[in-house]
């Protein structure tokens, strides 16, 4: 019985993570329509930076979170603005294509500089071990990461549904050229969505270095599960992609503690029902746009 | 002339064979006799063409984006290895045409998870396909081997005739006949009524629906017929190689191949094999450069090919060549353009 919840609790540990890690997915290509299969670069680009943080320059650990955010988000304006919008328009191949090389330059540059061994950052003594909470054992860092993580998914949503930029991005999305003749500098907005949800990013490759790992290999390796999110999640609201992450971590550590002969064969298996089901998300708008 | 005559005779001026492709074919051939000491690179060459083929069928006609094109290449791959293994087909070209109808079979299969949903589903599904098939040989490993691959796979000689030798002379002839014979079927098959209409869909699938074609049926069957191609090549990998391992269902193996399609140009059936040429080309020079780091240049090359703008890089590539037609024929003889970029 407490393996059950020790199981959940670190299932919702990671799907948050995964959250926090695809939601900038979740715009570009949601909302924005852009196929960008790079979206694990700017995450490694964080967790790397952090990791040179503490490691090397010896900063505490939570001064190093927030250096992260914004060095992924710093990464993803200038892609932006220099690369990025030549292709909003183009075909999705063009997308796919230009992302995938992104990705290949990101695995050899980081290899490159940083080796291609797994990398540890070091965690202050505070968030070490496990709380004993009722009988169920509970990762402090576990811990750390659903409070940052719900943190962070209220806000976001408050900033999309309350804030005068929340209401712009909806409008921009909607009808880009409507939105552009009330006035809202719609490439401007998307640079600015983009590089933020670069900088989660960035922020959650810095958090899930301990628990997803750390190498050089990570936006291949995980790009798969950024799609799911989103493709599962569909693109119509923040909470699509929040159930479908949450249902992701869940599922996969879950299926990983009870069925491990069957490995990753269950979560793909799923996410192709789903799609063949449901070809928008299980959240999604039923027209496609 | 009435339309559907006209239409027929266009059809049959455009299926001609021309001076171009004759002389791609002979040098292609004399490759064989002038590098007598390169032919496992060759070899890999022709095996990469025709799985580029095999994506140019789906992606250049009928416009379907695949990131998990590896899959068919890996089931063939596999398949290859197994019959030879336990001694089920022991002559190499019925086991090849075995392991091809295998691939083709599951290409049928999932052709109907791709006809579902539009470019992102289907990104996703042949991506998930892929990882899905990459994660069961993984599991199976009883069967495949599991991470070390399937090791200790002799090859019979090709037709009780023509035994494979350790330079790899018969494997690159036999690479390069298998490869001409597909050639010729994919030739006759874009070429034929069936060819227009796949390329109707491309250009718009509600039209083409429109005026009376089976999009669906359509769709189905040729990606029946690529995944039975990439089977094909996969395997020729086996076969050459004596080996398969977990690596052929790879996600890099899918993108290198759009890498070689993009290169080459899609949509007139010697994208693929141009593209393989030049892309192995460049991973060789990419890797005396810099052995551990080739993939940031490969990577690099399709950012680049992607800003410039895949039309221009073919009008450019194209420009030299054309002249030199020009100059010979003397009329505006054109010698190959990119369709599949045609709007």
């Amino acid at each position: 019985m407490t393996s059950l919840f020790t199981n959940l609790f670190d299932g919702v540990a990671y799907g948050m993570l995964l959250f926090v890690l695809s939601c900038g997915l979740a715009v570009t290509l949601g909302l924005m329509n852009f196929v960008n299969l790079a979206h694990g670069s700017f995450a490694m680009a964080g967790g790397y930076v952090c990791a040179i943080l503490v490691n090397q320059s010896g900063w505490p650990f939570f001064a190093a979170l927030p250096l992260a955010f914004v060095a992924s988000a710093l990464i993803g304006m200038v892609l932006e603005r220099s690369l990025y919008r030549h292709l909003y328009n183009r075909s999705h191949l063009d997308q796919v294509l230009f992302s995938i090389g992104l990705v290949f330059m990101s695995v050899a540059a980081v290899d490159y500089i940083m080796g291609s061994s797994r990398i540890f950052i070091k965690l202050p003594a505070a968030l070490e071990g496990q709380i004993d909470f009722f009988g169920v054992g509970i990762g402090r860092y576990r811990l750390m990461i659903i409070v940052i993580c719900a943190l962070l998914t209220a806000a976001l949503q408050l900033v999309l549904a309350r804030t005068r930029f929340g209401s712009r991005l909806r409008a921009a999305v909607d009808d880009p050229r409507a939105a552009g003749g009330l006035g809202i500098n719609v490439p401007q907005v998307f640079a600015f969505t983009f590089a933020f949800g670069c900088g989660l990013a960035g922020l959650g490759g810095a958090l899930s270095a301990e628990i997803l790992g750390l190498d050089p290999y990570f936006p291949l390796k995980f790009m798969i599960y950024f799609l799911i999110v989103v493709t599962v999640g569909g693109s119509s609201s923040i909470t699509g992609p929040f159930l479908a992450s949450l249902l992701l971590g869940i599922g996969d550590v879950a299926g990983k503690y009870y069925v491990p002969k069957l490995g990753p064969f269950v979560i793909y298996t799923i996410m192709i029902v789903i799609l063949i089901w449901r070809p928008n998300g299980l959240f999604g708008r039923t027209a496609a746009r | 002339m009435n339309a559907p005559a006209d239409v027929g005779y266009h059809a049959m001026q455009h299926a001609r064979w021309r001076w171009s492709e004759i002389a791609f074919w002979l040098l292609a051939l004399s490759c064989a006799f002038l590098f007598p000491s390169r032919y496992l690179i060759m070899t890999e060459i022709v095996r990469l063409a025709l799985f580029a083929l095999s994506l140019d069928l789906i992606l250049g006609y009928a416009g379907i984006v695949s990131l998990g094109h590896a899959a068919f290449f890996g089931v063939g791959a596999y398949s290859a290895g197994l019959l030879a293994l336990h001694g089920i087909v022991t002559e190499p070209v019925m086991a090849l045409v075995a392991a091809g109808l295998i691939a083709g079979a599951l290409g049928f299969l999932t052709s109907f998870l791709v006809i579902r949903g539009v470019d992102l589903t289907r990104l996703m599904v042949t991506l998930g396909i892929a990882l899905l098939l990459e994660a069961l040989a993984e599991r199976f490993s009883d069967i495949t081997g599991g991470t070390d691959g399937l090791q200790g796979i002799e090859m019979q000689p090709i037709l009780g005739l023509f035994a494979f030798d350790m330079f790899g002379k018969v494997g690159f002839f036999y690479s390069l006949i298998v490869l001409f014979l597909l050639f010729l079927l994919a030739r006759r098959i874009v070429h034929s009524p069936f060819g227009l209409s796949l390329r109707a869909i491309r250009n718009n699938p509600l039209r083409a629906a429109a005026i009376g074609i089976p999009v669906n049926r359509r769709v189905i069957a040729i990606y029946t017929v690529a995944a039975f191609y990439a089977g094909i090549a996969g395997a020729l990998f086996t076969q050459t190689t004596a080996l398969a391992s977990l690596d052929v269902f790879s996600f890099e193996r899918s993108a290198d191949l759009l890498l070689v399609l993009v290169i080459g140009g899609t949509g007139y059936l010697y994208g693929g094999l141009i593209g393989a040429v030049v892309f192995r080309m460049l991973q060789e020079f990419f890797s005396n450069l810099t052995p551990q780091y080739w993939q940031f240049w490969i990577g690099l090359v399709l950012v680049v090919i992607v800003l410039v703008g895949r039309q221009r890089l073919h009008r450019w590539a194209l420009w030299a060549p054309n002249l030199v037609v020009r100059q010979f024929s003397g009329r505006k003889a054109i010698i190959a353009v990119s369709e599949g970029d045609a709007p």
